[in-house]
């Protein structure tokens, strides 16, 4: 159970060893930079020290809490990832796969609006922009509410 | 009282800076957000629309009514783009 903020690059078979030991089943989900039809040389991603980590903390707390995990891990890169990099990954260990597919879709839609990360585009033509977020992410976090 | 002021993103570089020391006895966010406006024309373009932009209240997630009283540290960044 762990939440980590790096710049540097990870590997995924090496994130996962000893992960989730006893599990009836462990889900992943990575994260990769797309190039966006051939315009992006890389994203820039901007945090804020020390609220990121521990809200992260909270999120996956709160995914074991609401659907029994044995075990979480969420790693999420900042500084500038190039194009088909691993940007981040969510691992859940549940007792059954309901529970790990769900807590690790619960614990992305959280990520992906309420976990201060923001993401600037690199183009290949020089420019930048900084990328919005999306009304859709927020339909997706709100399924979780409520409930 | 005395507040360190963050922004991030794209606000940071609307501001111009990505911290600064601010003196204000501002009851709410949303009555920094008033008084930052004032700072500058930068400020002024940068909080504009304040119902586009979150914040975040000693490192907690906070709304535009949250108190300000014994507060230290306030973030003020676009909607966050993570995972």
């Amino acid at each position: 159970m762990s939440a980590r903020v790096q710049q540097a690059a990870f590997d995924l078979a090496q994130e996962l060893q000893g992960f989730g030991q006893g599990a009836g089943g462990i889900v992943t989900f990575t994260g990769i930079v797309r190039d966006e039809g051939g315009s992006l040389t890389a994203l820039r991603i901007e945090h804020y020290p020390g609220m990121t980590e521990r809200l992260l903390g909270e999120y996956g707390a709160r995914a074991a809490e609401r659907f029994g995990l044995s075990d979480w891990r969420i790693l999420h890169r900042h500084g500038d990832i190039q194009v088909g990099d691993q940007i981040m990954m969510v691992a859940t260990a549940a007792r059954h796969r309901r529970a790990a597919f769900e807590a690790a879709d619960y614990l992305m839609d959280w990520l992906k609006s309420r976990a201060p990360f923001w993401k600037q585009e690199i183009r290949r033509d020089g420019s930048t922009a900084w990328v919005a977020a999306k009304d859709s992410d927020e339909d997706d976090l709100a399924r979780w509410q409520g409930a | 009282m005395t507040l360190e002021i963050l922004y991030f993103a794209s606000l940071r570089e609307r501001v111009g800076v990505s911290r600064e020391t601010v003196a204000s006895d501002a009851a709410t966010v949303r009555d920094l957000i008033a008084e930052l406006g004032a700072r500058s024309d930068a400020h002024a373009a940068a909080f504009a629309d304040p119902a586009a932009l979150r914040c975040a209240v000693d490192q907690e997630l906070a709304g535009l009514d949250a108190p300000l009283a014994g507060v230290r540290e306030l973030a003020f960044f676009p909607p966050m783009t993570g995972g």
